[in-house]
């Protein structure tokens, strides 16, 4: 019972991390309707930039651990947005329009453009980082052991709770959220009502992007290793999770990036750790064959 | 009509448009003078719907100009002819079908010059009352009519100065044809709107409008006013006899 509290904690920290990303993946789609493939990546770069923002912030000796968090999390997130609104103006944009598996394989290219550029930039080593917020709370303890709940794990939770919830604010009350929903329904018909499609879509790729950074962030905090290629798993389980919930649904995003980070906390913890890739994968598979529309999506709405 | 040498509102010189190789429309003249109702009558594939999307930049008009309020407005994007002041109510009305009625409202006011948001409201529903009673529905849920009500309310939530239709009565009961019918006589009689309309119901039309055009594959082949049209030998064979309204 102990071990299976703490690997549900487990589980719903990864899960946030997952949830997060994967609301760049079910936006993006929603509205271009293609899946970004650099999508990961851009999560990747958001962990680098937090590991050097760290670097410098403990170069000048700052000592306040949340302000030095707070300070990073506002860099990264603005560097990262600019990542995310730089890769749909020079790889997406100018395809538009054109067959549908050019953006695609465009974003493909731009996933591995953007492994080597970090790996030429950072090296192609393991980055460490030592932990900075350390302790935490003892939930019960039986038999030796302690089910733990880090203060680390508590700040990632509450912040993907607070973000989610501002998020679901955005899309559901203001007038971006109204224009993204609009451009998501009918773009032409967005346009002619004078919405500039366009910029509607530059701002959710730089949302996206924004929502990544902070779960590169928390990698970078939490995890504490980062190299130039933990996009590409951390964005196919993402990737997975919006599936899993319904491309193109928000809501969707969230909760399946809670059950795969779950699905992978407790397939390790009950069966083999080694295999914890296989079982999320297979759920994208089973997904995929059992349930296309996912467990939110909608149906596709038949248009006259 | 008696503007005489005014400007008109939207002039269409010499327009042509292409889908892909496929050339939709040729040599288009045609103006609409402010507070006019002009009526673009037509068979099936004559172009009717493609002019009114060129004037919106999409597809994009070639080989001319197209001028609104004195504008060169050939080469913007779609948002920004919007923004100016034309409101289109597309072919199949195009409602958000996962948003609910007021939030159709809501896009519809985006480009309002002059923010009055509960004031535009107030008129939509006075014009219009079901939609007030379903603002919470979703506009998917909607029926025909009252789909093709609030694609029109939409349009006028944006205070345009040209309004667009796009065979407002295609596909509705007669009754709702008529209820839409009295109501762009009336927003063109109160609010001094400039409307222009797109309707296979010829004969309805040609009662309503000022003037009109008809188009057969992708020109302009008649003009005149809604009586000379009315009483054209050729234009009754062709728009008004068997298919009635």
């Amino acid at each position: 019972m102990e071990y299976f509290l703490q690997q549900l904690i487990n589980g719903l920290t990864l899960g946030a991390v997952y949830g997060l990303i994967a609301i760049g993946y079910t936006m993006v789609y929603g509205i271009i309707g293609m899946i970004n493939f650099a999508h990961g990546e851009i999560y990747m770069i958001g962990s680098f930039i937090a590991l050097i923002c760290f670097t410098i912030l403990g170069l000048t000796g700052v000592a306040s651990v949340p302000l030095a968090i707070l300070v990073v999390l506002v860099v990264t997130v603005l560097f990262t947005a600019a990542y995310g609104w730089a890769v749909e103006r020079l790889a997406y944009r100018p395809l538009r329009g054109s067959f549908r598996l050019a953006p695609l394989i465009s974003a493909i290219g731009m996933a591995i453009f953007l492994q080597n550029y970090v790996q030429l930039l950072q090296g192609a080593r393991v980055k460490a980082m030592a932990p900075m917020v350390t302790g935490g709370f003892v939930v019960t303890e039986k038999a030796g052991f302690q089910v733990t709940l880090s203060y680390m794990q508590i700040t990632i939770m509450a912040l993907t709770v607070v973000l989610m919830a501002g998020f679901s604010l955005v899309i559901s009350r203001t007038a971006l959220g109204r224009a993204q929903r609009a451009c998501e329904q009918d773009q032409k018909m967005a346009a002619l009502s004078g919405i500039d499609v366009d910029r509607t879509v530059s701002l959710t790729f730089l949302l996206g992007a924004g929502l990544a950074a902070v779960a590169g962030v928390m990698t970078t905090l939490h995890y504490g290793v980062i190299d130039f290629y933990i996009g590409f798993l951390v964005g196919l389980k993402a990737f997975t999770a919006a599936v899993l919930g319904g491309i193109g649904s928000l809501p969707g995003a969230m909760l399946g990036g809670i059950l795969i980070g779950l699905v992978e906390a407790f397939w390790a913890a009950y069966f083999a750790a080694e295999y914890k890739d296989v079982a999320a994968f297979s759920i994208l598979v089973l997904v995929l064959i059992f349930r296309p529309t996912g467990l939110m999506g909608r149906p596709e709405v038949e248009k006259v | 009509m008696s503007a005489g040498a005014a400007e008109p509102l939207l002039a269409v010189r010499g327009i042509a448009a292409y889908y892909g190789a496929i050339q939709a429309l040729s040599g288009i003249d045609l103006e609409v003078r402010e507070g006019e109702i002009v009526t673009l009558i037509g068979a099936n594939g004559a172009g009717k719907s493609t002019l009114l999307m060129t004037i919106c930049g999409n597809p994009r008009g070639r080989g001319g100009r197209i001028v609104f309020d004195g504008r060169d407005i050939t080469a913007l994007p779609t948002h920004a002819i919007a923004r100016l002041g034309i409101a289109h109510v597309p072919e199949g009305r195009r409602i958000f079908p996962h948003m609910t009625v007021m939030e159709n409202l809501q896009i519809g006011a985006v480009c309002a010059a002059e923010q009055d948001f509960e004031g535009d409201l107030d008129y939509v529903f006075a014009l219009f009352p079901i939609l007030d009673e379903r603002r919470h529905q979703r506009g998917g849920t909607l029926s025909g009519g009252e789909q093709q009500m609030l694609a029109i309310g939409r349009a006028l939530m944006s205070r345009p100065r040209l309004l667009l239709l796009d065979e407002p009565s295609l596909g509705l009961a007669p009754l709702v044809v008529r209820h839409i019918f009295e109501v762009i006589a009336e927003i063109n009689a109160e609010r001094d709107m400039t409307v222009f309309l797109v309707e296979q119901n010829a004969y309805r039309a040609l009662g309503l409008a000022d003037r009109a055009y008809v188009m057969a594959n992708g020109e302009i082949r008649m003009e005149g006013t809604g009586e000379e049209l009315l009483a054209d030998a050729d234009i009754r064979a062709a728009y008004l006899e068997g298919g009635h309204g």
